[in-house]
């Protein structure tokens, strides 16, 4: 749990400088080496490394806008998760989806920039291992933000009366971009949410890996064993902005520094040290990833760019006969001209 | 949220230079003075004040019951702001991207468009829905779509897509005092905010008093007599740029729809007319769309006066993230240039 955790922050770290790359001194969004939104998971790597230790390659996770620590988790391809963060050919969606829209079927990882919109699927690849009689469970995760919206609603009740083989995680980092959890629910435990559905639900405070794990493995394994859904809300701390480029002029006074005093990597090697984990033992693993990371992002920066026209491809599996994207500059079509 | 550039001094004209956000914001807030039914509902509008600057400002002046930050729940605001419009209040809900419509159609198509005409109009829906659109900055197939036509097609929304600062205050006006339900939809790369700069034109003179400009009044941009080109948003910046770059081989005209219901068609049939010769330019899908509109009323109402046509759109696909992905599909300069020559061919 450890490594992915400091996968995950060293992860962010260096794509954080990438991104900020060719955006100075004036912000704009669309320069640099990596366009478009960044959704950075600092903060929040507890909840992705409690939960995904107890799943397969079998297993389902869906992730919403900010994937990247639960992605790592799931054991979703660094160097190829890298190189589509970067637009590249090679990246896992041959550069469609970006950062916030990373599939990995080899390890059964969707994404999705729609708020609580990847619950859904997850009931459904929960409802297809019932179906199969698979014991393999899915996990949607999503943001307290999120527990408002009626996907989510919806997803807790479907797989409630067919009693399905899912987790719903919910990180609570207390801020839906600028709104405080307060304003915008009056539940403080999202948790509770499961009550009205009959399922059980467990709140974990502090971003303590170990107190994740041990929540997660029971209800996972509560879904393995056809006992249904539940519902899990893990206390994380949002340590950045919302997306790279919001100055948080929101944020209170002091928010950000409190959210970074709680840190769940902090926190797990203190749990380290008091198992007896040497430091020696910490450094190296530490050491390991960080050196992943950076193979990543170099392998992933030496990548080709894909080719305007590929723009055209995957619209459909199986294109149709005569199925064209477009009517391209030579081939428009033109009335009148007989007249 | 890096600051756009604030409008310079007073002019003693009463018209000063301002960026399209601070347009749509002095039109609300104008409103929000006039008339206490009138309050804005949607996701980060207070103390963000709106993710693209559409409600810069204005918590502190209003206070959080008119400028009401909402849970992430589409379907439950947007229906809130239809039962409050139809309660006799004015309601402006912001929909963040317009690319999210899905969560909450139901509640914008079956409610919000059509209560009027089931209730044979014993009620109306005063409200405004404005929604951010389009792509130019890699933000991948779920935060790019301008998603014109879709709004367009479904009876019963009025639809306005502002190009210029100027345009943008006066049809912000006409939207909140409209008895029916208004869709704004605003072009992100034309709001001046400090992280997406846009290109010259969007910021323009705005007279500091109110006013109002009529639905369906296509705008002529720009004078020209040998092609019109059609179309609308960020595209009249783009279609302009290559109107310039043409100016000595061909003489363009560009039109701005400005509103899509209602329709101008006859600003559009009277240029064709005269040019015989018409290029639609559209950052929403090629297929079933926008596009596909224009050029069949042309062809409808001027068919003899026609000699070419063309289409320059998003193709039919999700729009990609890679950079030359989205440059590749997303019409840009070149694309206009080129079948505005192929129309003279
Ligand atoms: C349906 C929908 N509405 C709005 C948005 C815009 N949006 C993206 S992230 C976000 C906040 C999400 O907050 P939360 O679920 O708490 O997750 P966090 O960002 O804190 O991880 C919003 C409103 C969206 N992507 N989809």
């Amino acid at each position: 749990m450890y490594g992915w955790m400091v996968t995950a922050r060293y992860y962010e770290e260096r794509l954080q400088e990438e991104y900020l790359e060719g955006k100075q001194p004036a912000f704009d969004i669309s320069a640099g080496p990596i366009p478009g939104e960044l959704h950075l998971a600092a903060g929040q790597e507890a909840a992705a490394a409690g939960v995904c230790s107890h799943l397969d390659d079998a297993d389902t996770v869906t992730a919403p806008h900010r994937p990247h620590h639960v992605a790592i988790a799931k054991g979703v391809d660094l160097k190829r998760m890298t190189a589509e963060i970067f637009g590249r050919r090679t990246g896992l969606c041959k550069g469609k989806g970006g950062h916030m829209h990373l599939f990995d079927s080899a390890v059964n990882f969707a994404g999705s920039g729609i708020i609580a919109e990847g619950c859904p699927p997850a009931v459904g690849a929960a409802l297809a291992a019932k179906k199969r009689a698979e014991d393999s469970v899915a996990v949607a995760y999503l943001g307290e933000g999120a527990i408002s919206q009626g996907g989510f609603l919806e997803s807790l009740n479907l797989a409630s009366v067919q009693n399905l083989p899912v987790l719903f995680v919910i990180e609570d980092n207390d801020w839906a971009i600028s709104m405080p959890k307060g304003r915008v629910t009056d539940v403080g435990n999202g948790a509770q949410r499961a009550g009205g559905f009959d399922m059980p639900g467990k709140r974990v405070d502090y971003d303590d890996a170990c107190a994740v794990y041990e929540a997660a493995g029971e209800a996972i394994g509560r879904a393995r064993d056809g006992n249904g859904p539940t519902l899990l809300e893990v206390q994380v701390h949002r340590r950045m902005g919302h997306f790279m480029g919001d100055a948080e002029g929101y944020r209170p006074e002091g928010d950000s520094e409190r959210a970074k005093q709680r840190d769940s990597i902090e926190r797990m090697e203190s749990t380290l040290q008091k198992a007896g984990i040497d430091d020696d033992t910490v450094d190296d693993i530490r050491d390991r990833s960080h050196q992943r990371v950076e193979e990543a992002i170099e392998w992933a920066k030496d990548q080709p760019e894909p080719d305007p026209d590929e723009a055209y491809n995957d619209v459909f599996t199986n294109p149709p006969a005569g199925w064209t994207p477009n009517t391209k500059p030579g081939q428009t079509e033109s009335a009148g001209d007989d007249d | 949220m890096v600051e756009a550039d604030e409008p310079e001094t007073a002019e003693t004209t009463g018209e000063r230079e301002t960026t399209m956000s601070r347009a749509m914001v002095s039109a609300i807030a104008s409103e929000m003075r006039d008339s206490d039914d009138v309050f804005v509902m949607g996701e980060d509008v207070a103390d963000y004040g709106g993710i693209f600057d559409s409600t810069d400002g204005l918590l502190e002046e209003f206070g959080r019951e008119k400028i009401m930050d909402v849970p992430i729940s589409e379907t439950g605001f947007i229906g809130a702001a239809v039962g409050a419009a139809q309660a006799g209040m004015r309601p402006i809900a912001e929909l963040m991207f317009a690319d999210f419509f899905g969560v909450g159609m139901d509640q914008i198509y079956n409610q919000m468009a059509k209560n009027t005409y089931m209730s044979g109009s014993t009620v109306n829906v005063p409200m405004v829905l404005m929604t951010a659109v389009g792509g130019t900055y890699n933000d991948a197939a779920q935060h790019s779509q301008t998603l014109y036509g879709t709004f367009a097609h479904l009876p019963g929304m009025k639809v306005v897509v502002p190009s210029t600062a100027a345009d943008a205050k006066g049809l912000m006006h006409t939207a909140i005092r409209d008895d029916d339900p208004v869709v704004y939809m605003f072009h992100k790369r034309l709001m001046g905010i400090g992280w997406m700069p846009a290109p010259d034109g969007p910021k323009t003179s705005v007279p500091e008093d109110d006013y109002t400009i009529d639905f369906g009044e296509a705008d002529v941009k720009r004078e020209g007599d040998d092609v019109t080109v059609v179309t609308l948003g960020l595209h009249v910046h783009r279609a302009l740029e290559a109107a310039d770059d043409l100016a000595e081989e061909v003489d363009v005209e560009v039109i701005d729809l400005r509103t899509l219901v209602p329709l101008d068609t006859e600003t559009v049939l009277e240029s064709v007319r005269k040019t015989g010769r018409l290029v639609v330019v559209d950052e929403d899908y090629h297929s079933f769309g926008l596009s596909g509109e224009i050029v069949a009323r042309a062809t409808e109402g001027a068919l003899a006066d026609l000699s070419a046509v063309r289409r320059v759109t998003m193709p039919d696909v999700p729009i990609p993230y890679a950079r030359p992905l989205e440059q590749e599909v997303n019409p840009g300069r070149e694309d206009i240039i080129e079948a505005v020559q192929s129309t003279t061919e």
